[in-house]
């Protein structure tokens, strides 16, 4: 798993209390990893701030799941 | 007419987490009070408090862990946490859950906040200026507002009643109790969860109280000896933290269900100063006007009452509810004992009249009126028994418990043995 990955996924298990395991590239915020629509927002600004870039409110919202989460990071780093 | 029982008691205290726990400190004459520990207090004017006790859990320690996830401990300020903790205790100790869903639409919640949020708005203030606005949790909005612990309670056990939150400053415990108590009087539920949480031990609540010379300021070398309600050496209160919730219940559901009862809540009276923003009136008259309202709702003659759990919160104005105390009692003042629990617990703000109703209950329980510590040099000669240092053991029928709060709020009620 790459470094993005990895620190994305420490972010997610952190804020939203999941086992690590379930943090899977398909893992939905919401529909699989208990998250509500203001824990997503939550999520978009520590990323923001673990990786040092601005994420866009338009982008936010295509961030659905753990995958789209480092896609984007790792493309926009 | 309905009638409103008491069958549920929930507390997290300086002295303990838990009601018997804290009850049994109360009657042995413990102090709650300490140096600062959750920040540094060394360039305030006041450095010590009475904080709640964190530990594991066992003891009376405060275990954060066991009343709430700690990811969504992260999204509130600590007065929600210690609401839902005395909330939590309250209703388990009712046994009331609602199966269907008109007993849950009977079920509401009213528990406030004297001030709420207030670290929380500090820190996010502070954040704003050091990373700009767009760093600011979703949760700081919902995690600051005063009636999200009635929210929160609601959410977690389904309560669809009445949901409200009181904020009358020290007052605030008293008026959720009396205005929820008034709630099921009317019809508009059969269940309340009511009471106060206040988590303002922070640099800027320390600081604020400190700038209107409200907190005792001369005891860093022994905090435990500053809150001395009545003592001629009282010099401010000692800021308290925590909450205190009551399951109140319509009589005939309670009886129907087999509920274990408290005590029952006679009678309930408020009243305004229209004096001073942070000052009493110095003739007592609100105080006294809120007393004898609530006697007149009680139907009850002064002469009935047995135990009084004070305002009393090691201020000047100890004195000035004492002369509005002896004025209602007349004769029978040498009748009565009044104390002041502020002496161990500090001042818990908006959670204030909310345990000092639990202790009144208590008080009822166990025929016991719990003592005034630090009471070692009375500042006035008063016929009034005030229970100095040593709890008092005798006959409690009908306890009246005052709370007055900034901006002349008063409000006082009374509880009474079921008969």
């Amino acid at each position: 798993m790459s470094d993005v990955a990895e620190r994305v996924k420490k972010i997610v298990v952190e804020h939203l209390g999941v086992d690590e395991d379930k943090v899977v590239e398909g893992a939905s915020f919401i529909d699989d990893l208990g998250a509500d629509s203001l824990d997503t927002v939550e999520l978009v600004m520590a990323f923001e701030e673990e990786f040092g870039i601005e994420i866009p409110d338009d982008a936010a919202e295509k961030i659905q799941s753990f995958g789209d989460a480092v896609n984007f990071i790792s493309a926009n780093q | 007419m309905r009638r409103v029982v008491v069958t549920g008691l929930g507390l997290l205290t300086p002295l303990a987490c838990g009601v018997e726990e804290t009850w049994s400190r109360i009657l042995a004459g413990e102090s709650g009070a300490g140096p600062i520990t959750k920040f540094d207090a060394s360039k305030l004017g006041t450095t010590y408090a009475c904080e709640i006790p964190y530990g594991d859990g066992t003891n009376g320690t405060f275990n954060p862990d066991e009343w709430m996830e700690p990811k969504e401990q992260r999204k509130v300020d600590d007065f929600i946490l210690y609401g839902i903790t005395a909330a939590v205790q309250a209703v388990k100790d009712s046994g009331w859950m609602p199966e269907d869903e008109e007993s849950r639409q009977r079920t509401g919640v009213m528990i406030g906040s004297g001030i709420g949020g207030l670290n929380s708005i500090a820190e996010t203030a502070v954040l704003i200026k050091e990373k700009g606005p767009r760093r600011v949790s979703p949760f700081f909005i919902p995690g600051a507002l005063i009636n999200l612990i009635s929210g929160q309670v609601s959410i977690r056990f389904g309560f669809k009643g009445p949901n409200h939150a009181v904020v009358t400053a020290c007052s605030t415990g008293a008026h959720a109790i009396g205005d929820a108590a008034r709630l099921i009087k009317d019809g508009d539920a059969d269940v309340m969860i009511a009471g106060g949480a206040e988590g303002a031990i922070s640099e800027i609540g320390i600081a604020g109280f400190n700038a209107c010379k409200a907190l005792s300021t001369k005891r860093a070398d022994d905090p435990k000896a500053a809150s001395r309600p009545y003592d001629a050496d009282r010099d401010g209160f000692v800021m308290g933290e925590g909450a205190g919730i009551v399951v109140l219940e319509e009589y005939e559901h309670a009886k129907a269900r087999g509920a274990k009862i408290y005590a029952e809540v006679l009678g309930y009276g408020l009243s305004g100063d229209a004096y001073h923003i942070t000052a009493p009136s110095e003739d007592g008259d609100g105080g006294e006007r809120s007393m004898r309202a609530a006697l007149g709702k009680a139907g009850l003659d002064a002469s009935a009452i047995d135990y009084i759990n004070a305002h009393g919160t090691s201020t000047m104005a100890d004195v000035i509810e004492l002369g509005a105390v002896e004025r209602l009692l007349g004769d029978h003042a040498a009748n009565v004992t009044m104390s002041s629990t502020k002496s161990m617990t500090g001042h818990l703000l908006g959670a204030a009249g909310a345990i000092e109703a639990i202790f009144s209950i208590l008080a009822i329980r166990d025929q016991v009126a719990p003592p005034t510590i630090n009471l070692d040099n009375p500042a006035v000669e008063s016929k009034v028994d005030l229970a100095p240092n040593k709890k008092v053991e005798r006959k409690i029928d009908v306890a009246l418990s005052n709370s007055f709060g900034f901006g002349g709020t008063n409000a006082s009620v009374i509880f009474g043995k079921v008969k």
